[in-house]
């Protein structure tokens, strides 16, 4: 086994233990803070891939912003929203059935594809990617259209949330 | 003389060396000394840490008018040293009801969130962690983790000023962020590079302070914020909520917190001398004439960067222990309606000029964007003064003094 693929296979056991802790774990913040971990690998295995940028992005955006939104959000709540009681919905069984069927179907894709066992190329010297990627994002047989209409969304939502929060002043 | 010009590769090499010689696997050896090279980076950052407790507290001596320690050691140097071995055999104490996985958690995380911005600190061109090409984000991501430790910190202590504390350092770290990441943008286009090495070698001719003096300005203000240091100390505000989010952290533990804000703002001066000041170089092109070539050693060049990011740490204890404490709502408010539109305005002056100038010889692109920014900071100023005079004025017709001067005057 190489250096590369124990780390890829702690970075998976954090991933998958985690995502579970976030939905077994009673305490709410515990399992924002699950969460957080489990967003964390996801961020190590960009790194592996050799995708530093996404890697990056996936710490600022999703622990740096939503995450810290959550736990934000869950602080308020303070003890109350420890459960307690016994569980209320028992057909819990349900939608775990239905991830590991989907588990299930991602895998025997996965073993269709012609590419699967392969060890990835190595990433060929002097291509910068983050320069390919931000040249993508405005070139206009690339992505400018897609991400665009992305900004005017945001735009949109932030003019709302302006609006929203100054109140209906008449 | 292969130590002196490239010490740290000379030192892996010597170990590679030895260790294959020692029957190890190519790659266990580099995990060793991968693994090794991290922590002389952590041990040099702690040792500096300890440092930086007897600078601070000789500097606010210095501001306050006193003299700072000076019984243990000569200069009061060994007080560092003592102070540990207090916070070491202080008790450490768990509050009832606290969340005792998190409040261990919260001053790990504090220290670490600053130990992981080492890993892209240049100390000089051939002594640094790594050149990420996307280091200056990585900058933003690590104060992600640094907002995090407060907020599990804040909250684990079961403590209503705790809490308090940390839900004030989330607003202030959330905003805060906003200007910050726009400014970082600006020495990220005129360095054509996100790298901190490449951004520190576009500026061997010419300092970006000297381009965007503004951005400095911006980056400055919203690093401090980001330290929670005074002005923004909202988060530990002693005279409001005790000591905010530390409040119940004894002996060690608080020291991590400490320490880690000590280390954060030494660092933050370290990254304002590699955006702006030209990191281990920016001589103005004198490494380049044969007498002075002695400076491109890459021991000269790491005493330059830590001469320089020391300058940046004092700038910002001197900021800290000469302004008063801004109140919630100014501190949101300068935040919203004045730095982050003026960030944008400096942003977008900089990417356009960069392109309008950039057929220009090197002297007008220079005097092109040091004029720009000091035309929007003439701007700038003028509107506030308007504004404060425009303030002024609707305050004097409301107070009753006035309304009793203009009685007397009728």
């Amino acid at each position: 086994m190489t250096a590369d693929q124990i780390i890829f296979l702690l970075c998976a056991a954090l991933i998958i233990v985690s995502a579970l802790m976030v939905v077994t774990t009673r305490k709410l913040i515990h399992a924002a803070l699950w969460l957080v971990a489990a967003l964390f690998g996801v961020a190590i295995l960009y790194v592996i891939l050799q995708a530093g940028f996404l890697a990056v992005v996936q710490v600022v955006v999703y622990i740096g912003a939503i995450a810290i939104l959550f736990i934000f959000a869950v602080m308020l709540t303070r003890r109350e929203m420890l459960d307690k009681g016994a569980q209320t919905r028992s057909n819990w069984w349900l939608p775990a059935l239905l991830g590991l069927l989907i588990l299930a179907g991602l895998i025997f894709l996965i073993i269709g594809q012609p590419a699967f066992g392969r060890t990835a190329a190595a990433m060929p010297e002097g291509v910068d990617t983050l320069r390919n990627l931000g040249t993508a994002l405005v070139s206009p047989d690339a992505f400018v259209l897609p991400f665009e209409v992305a900004s005017i969304l945001l735009l949109a939502a932030l003019v709302g949330a302006v609006y929203v929060a100054s109140g209906n002043k008449e | 003389m292969m130590f002196l010009n490239d010490p740290i590769n000379f030192i892996a090499g010597w170990m590679r060396d030895l260790l294959t010689g020692w029957g190890l696997s190519n790659g266990l050896t580099t995990v060793i000394i991968y693994f090794i090279g991290i922590t002389v980076l952590i041990v040099f950052a702690m040792v500096l840490d300890i440092l930086l407790v007897w600078v601070e507290r000789k500097v606010v001596a210095r501001f306050q008018d006193r003299i700072g320690p000076n019984r243990i050691g000569p200069f009061g140097l060994i007080q560092p040293f003592a102070d540990i071995i207090k916070l070491i055999i202080k008790e450490d104490i768990t509050p009832a009801g606290a969340d005792k996985l998190l409040f261990n958690l919260g001053p790990v995380l504090a220290i670490a969130s600053v130990i992981i911005l080492w890993a892209i600190l240049p100390l000089s061109s051939k002594i640094f962690g790594v050149d990420l090409n996307v280091a200056v984000l990585y900058l933003v991501a690590a104060g992600a983790l640094g907002t995090l430790s407060i907020i599990v910190g804040g909250w684990a202590s079961n403590n209503k000023y705790a809490l308090l504390g940390a839900f004030r350092m989330v607003a202030n770290m959330i905003s805060y962020e906003i200007p910050m990441v726009v400014v970082l943008l600006i020495p990220t286009i005129l360095a054509d590079s996100m790298s901190v090495q490449k951004i520190t070698q576009a500026q061997s001719g010419i300092w970006f302070a000297i381009l965007s003096p503004l951005a400095l300005i911006i980056f400055l203000i919203s690093a401090i914020a980001e330290l929670g240091r005074s002005p923004f100390d909202l988060n530990e505000a002693e005279s409001e909520i005790v000591a905010g989010f530390h409040i119940e952290y004894s002996g060690m533990k608080f020291g991590l917190f400490y320490a880690g804000e000590l280390l954060h703002a030494f660092t933050f001066g370290g990254f304002m001398a590699v955006l702006f000041f030209g990191g281990y170089g920016g001589f103005f092109g004198l490494e380049k004439i044969g007498f002075f070539s002695w400076l491109n050693n890459p021991f000269v060049q790491a005493v330059v960067f830590l001469a320089k990011a020391m300058f940046g740490y004092w700038v910002i204890m001197w900021i800290k222990y000469s302004m008063p404490r801004i109140r919630i709502d100014h501190m949101l408010a300068f935040n919203w309606k004045f730095l982050t539109p003026l960030a944008l305005v400096v942003l977008v002056n900089t990417a356009v000029l960069s392109k309008v100038l950039a057929g220009l010889p090197n002297w007008g692109y220079v005097l092109g964007m040091f004029f720009s920014n000091i035309v929007i900071g003439f701007i700038t100023v003028e509107i506030l003064r308007a504004y404060g005079r425009k303030q002024r004025k609707a305050e004097a017709k409301l107070s009753p003094q006035s309304a009793q001067n203009q009685e007397q005057a009728a």
